[in-house]
């Protein structure tokens, strides 16, 4: 006989992630396998409970997010997820604070607050749904676009040039940066589980079709016919190679990555360059965000980059106790009495 | 051996020091300002400076001012117009000549009425030398050649030399006005204690001050005022902008929230966010954010987090800050938003005081969107309303504005310090029982439950949507959006049981009522003193609270025949209780963006009363 009684730990599911609302987006929308996915991945969180986590948003309709997650959650307005999720983290530092957003509100009218962001490397786990187009506002271009792009109001096509995501992210500072796919799940799943996981802005962009407005943006990425060719699956440590029959690398001409065949005679699977994610210099992620830009080169996905410094958060909790400890315990009526002083009687 | 000086006893005096921006007539009349305080004067000051930092030096435009009021008696006002202008150039004078006080005394520093300085201040000829100053009582000193005097031999620069002569203009004040050196010389201890030198330069350029005062035959007559008769108790001379940090410090402590402040820096609301970030060890965050709206979106951050959350700003901040009002208002989260109100519109006076923000404050958001909003009356009534903004927007779970405004914020006056156990507390309930949880379900203020994330069981959403009322979905429902207008309506309107009657000083019906509200308190009340003391019979009344009003003002407005309203704006409160009472009410609009002078409001006093004084 024994006296321990078993305590047998529930098991959370993607379940208990989902709320009573009807999720409300369109069908075919690469916004429900993104739910999904981190529906998916939640319960896989290694000390984090369910009650410590916040989903924040702006507008949108991928900030709509938060209503479905069973978490705590705030739907906040057009552009300013990342600076409420700033205070929410600041003040309670113990939360996993995640933010939900698409390419016109982190990168339009927030775009400020996400470099704010990453230049001061809070902990928040952003999450940006890049389908490339305004949805929720019914078929206009984003600052992700593609130029020339013909939408409501760009009738002659759009004159404005992109941002890059993962470049901004990594020129602002952004300490985790990965690209995945909506309806690469496995993948997906992992890049958000590795953001999960890491201590600071981690910053994941996820190319989100838009079935409505913006259909097969990325097909080329996510077709079985296409994709191999057209994918580069970064992987630490690992040769940068892709392709349907694995024969394409990545080397270096001098300075400028150029996508090769591999064994013809002319390079050999050593002269391909090999991923280091936890690279200290941010060239290598650089040149690789830049691959997107040209045509002939294939879109990477996975993580660009990823350091540890000091996290914001930590630094005010930090500054907030070693003053505490150094001054002692604030002492409301000696600083109201502080300073010159004087008695009337 | 020089004579025996006289010395003359004055009720109150005011004293303007004036000078380029780099002559340091703040930190010369703030110093004034401590020693007169520590002597038990009661006093009032008005720093008056260019937005510039440092404007071309010399010109008319780059003057910067300092006045201070002190007296034997309660004062309300930093003075309307100088008894005494000390003036380090001639632009100094140029500018402050029309405001003096006919017969005014004026020390000039003749050493700076050289052609070039003259030609600056655009002057054609030496005013000393001819009657520009004709009126005045003109004592001219060359304080820069004196300074470097007292100064020879020492190891400093001629330029460095040269930035000790407010302290002999100081020195001499102080002797002027018969006011012991040591709280002076102790601070420059204190500043410089790092570089000796210095210490002993600016403590050798105060005390040659001082004693070119007792010494030389210019000066005949210095004068004494009395330690004013202020109740009992310990006393600390405050400006607005430290007893709001202060305030919101105190708030902290008695609701047990950490403070937490989102803010972006912006002239005259600026030293909230300084003062603020000071107080670590009582737990208070600071963010320095971005920009105005991340200010006041990581303020709402961390109220849903459960902290005590503020953002401070002025008029162009509030603007921005709009449309993050609303949504605290519709997640209906605690939040004070603190407005120091400056010149506008747009970017305005920055420097400089108005009242131009009420309806801005009152109704500047899209859709029905009202919200709670206070008013500081005086310096150190920043610290009053701070802690009874917080103490409203955590019971009624709703965005406060606070306003003060540059005058307030930059000018001070002694305070009666008071003890935190006499400070009032302020209850805070998060929620934690999971039985019968609903987000927006409400208690008998209306208010809906604080539960904070990492609260297990308590998982909600909330956000800018619509939502059903008790369970917080969103909802699209019509009948349920009139509800949630009404709901948030009235739980502003419910504030008024929380807040004080509106009190009247003087008889509870007239001829004539002057009301006021926030930082015109000092000038109306020190003008309805002068008027009663001319034979008047006039009441006063001011208003901390303009939404929701306090109950009884629709009764004490409608006990006089005429209301009189001074507003450093175009009549905004004017228009809010002509609709909201149906009354009558007479302005005096005056926005020269400083505080209105005690003679503005009285001479308005009695063109209303015409002959109808008691006399």
């Amino acid at each position: 006989m024994t006296d321990k009684i078993e305590v047998k730990d529930l098991k959370i599911t993607a379940k208990d992630f989902a709320t009573d609302q009807d999720v409300r987006w369109c069908p075919g929308c690469g916004d429900y396998s993104i739910l999904a996915q981190v529906q998916r991945s939640f319960p896989d969180l290694v000390g984090i409970k369910k009650e410590n986590i916040v989903w924040i948003s702006g507008i949108g309709c991928s900030s709509r997010f938060p209503y479905y997650m069973n978490t705590y959650g705030f739907h906040g307005i057009h552009g300013r997820a990342p600076a409420i999720a700033t205070g929410v983290k600041v003040s309670h530092p113990e939360l996993s604070v995640w933010v939900a957003a698409g390419d016109g509100d982190l990168l339009s009218i927030g775009g400020n607050h996400f470099i704010h962001t990453c230049r001061r490397n809070v902990d928040l786990k952003i999450l940006l749904f890049n389908n490339r187009i305004y949805g929720l506002t019914k078929g206009q271009y984003s600052p992700t676009s593609e130029k020339g792009k013909i939408t409501k109001t760009s009738p002659y096509g759009s004159v404005d040039y992109p941002f890059n995501p993962i470049s901004l992210a990594l020129g602002s500072g952004a300490t985790f940066v990965a690209r995945s796919l909506d309806r690469d799940t496995k993948h997906l799943q992992e890049m958000i589980k590795r953001a999960a996981a890491h201590k600071g802005t981690a910053f994941v962009e996820i190319f989100q079709n838009c079935s409505i407005f913006n259909d097969g943006a990325f097909d080329i990425l996510t077709d079985k016919k296409t994709k191999d060719d057209n994918v580069l699956v970064l992987e630490h440590g690992k040769p940068m190679i892709f392709g349907i029959n694995k024969n394409k690398g990545i080397v270096m001409d001098g300075a400028k990555p150029k996508a090769v065949e591999i064994g013809n005679g002319k390079f050999r699977i050593e002269d391909v360059i090999v991923h280091d994610e936890f690279d200290e210099s941010p060239v290598l992620a650089t040149l690789l965000a830049n691959l997107t830009e040209d045509p002939t080169m294939p879109t990477p996905i996975g993580v660009f980059r990823q350091i540890t410094k000091p996290t914001y958060d930590g630094d005010v909790e930090a500054q907030v106790n070693t003053v505490t400890n150094k001054k002692g315990k604030g002492d409301l009526e000696k600083v109201l009495f502080a300073g010159n002083t004087w008695q009337v009687n | 051996m020089p004579k025996e000086k006289e010395v003359q006893s004055l009720s109150e005096v005011t004293v303007r020091f004036a000078g380029d921006s780099g002559d340091g007539m703040q930190l010369t009349g703030s110093q004034f300002s401590d020693t007169t305080a520590l002597m038990g004067n009661d006093l009032s000051t008005l720093p008056d400076y260019p937005a510039e930092i440092r404007a071309p030096i010399g010109t008319v435009y780059g003057v910067s001012g300092f006045q201070l009021h002190f007296s034997s008696t309660d004062i309300h006002t930093p003075g309307d117009r100088p008894d005494v202008l000390v003036a380090m150039n001639p632009a100094a004078v140029k500018k402050n000549l029309s405001e003096l006080k006919p017969g005014a005394t004026i020390i000039v520093n003749t050493d700076a009425f050289d052609r070039k300085n003259l030609q600056l201040a655009k002057y054609e000829t030496n005013p000393l030398e001819d009657d520009s100053y004709e009126g005045f009582e003109v004592f001219p000193v060359p304080i820069a050649s004196l300074t470097a005097k007292a100064l020879e031999g020492s190891s400093l620069s001629p330029k460095e030399v040269s930035r000790c002569k407010n302290f002999f203009a100081l020195g001499l004040m102080y002797w002027l006005f018969d006011r012991p050196l040591d709280q002076t010389l102790n601070w420059i201890q204190r500043k410089f204690s790092k570089t000796p030198e210095f210490v002993d330069a600016n403590t050798k350029a105060l005390t040659a001050g001082y004693n070119y005062g007792e010494n030389t035959e210019i000066f005949n007559t210095r004068y004494s005022i009395e330690p004013a008769k202020l109740p009992k108790g310990t006393y600390r001379s405050i400006s607005g902008n430290e007893a709001t940090a202060l305030g919101f410090l105190a708030a902290s402590v008695k609701s047990g929230l950490p403070l937490f402040l989102g803010s972006y820096p912006i002239t005259p609301a600026t030293e909230i966010l300084q003062y603020l970030s000071n107080y670590k060890n009582f737990g208070v965050k600071t963010v320095q954010a971005e920009d105005e709206i991340a200010g006041i979106t990581s303020a709402i951050g961390a109220s849903f987090a459960g902290n005590l959350a503020i953002t401070t700003t002025s008029g162009p901040g509030l603007a921005l800050k709009t449309e993050a009002i609303g949504l605290a208002l519709m997640t209906e989260l605690p939040l004070v938003i603190i407005d120091v109100q400056r010149g506008g519109p747009s970017t305005g006076l920055p420097t400089k005081t108005e009242q131009a923000d009420l309806l801005q404050a009152i109704y500047g958001r899209n859709g029905e969107a009202p919200v709670a909003v206070l008013a500081a009356s005086t310096p150190s009534d920043c610290f009053t309303m701070a802690m009874e903004a917080s103490k409203l927007a955590i019971k009624y779970m709703s965005p406060v504005i606070l306003l003060t405004d540059g005058y307030l914020a930059n000018g001070s006056e002694p305070w009666k310090i008071p003890h935190v156990n006499e400070l009032p507390e302020i209850p805070v309930k998060f929620r934690t029982e999971k039985e019968g949880f609903a987000p927006y379900s409400r208690d008998e203020n209306l208010s809906r439950p604080w539960a904070k994330p990492g609260t297990p069981g308590l998982e909600h959403r909330i956000g800018g949507l619509e939502k059903a009322n008790i369970s917080g979905t969103v909802s699209y429902d019509p009948d349920n959006h009139d509800l949630m207008i009404n709901l948030r309506a009235q739980k502003v309107k419910n504030m008024v049981n929380d807040i004080p009657d509106l009190t009247v000083d003087g008889d509870m019906e007239g001829e004539l009522l002057v009301l006021g509200w926030g930082g015109t308190l000092g000038a109306i009340k020190e003008a309805v003193i002068k008027a009663r003391q001319a034979g008047y019979n006039v009441s006063q009344a001011h208003l901390k609270y303009l939404n929701p009003l306090p109950k009884n003002t629709e009764y004490v407005l409608k006990g006089f025949k005429n209301v009189l309203l001074p507003e450093i704006n175009l009549g905004q409160l004017a228009k809010i209780l002509r609709s909201e009472f149906l009354i009558p009410i007479i302005q005096l609009n005056i926005m020269r963006g400083l505080p209105f002078r005690v003679s503005d409001i009285e001479d308005k006093i009695k063109e209303i009363l015409g002959g109808k004084n008691n006399d």
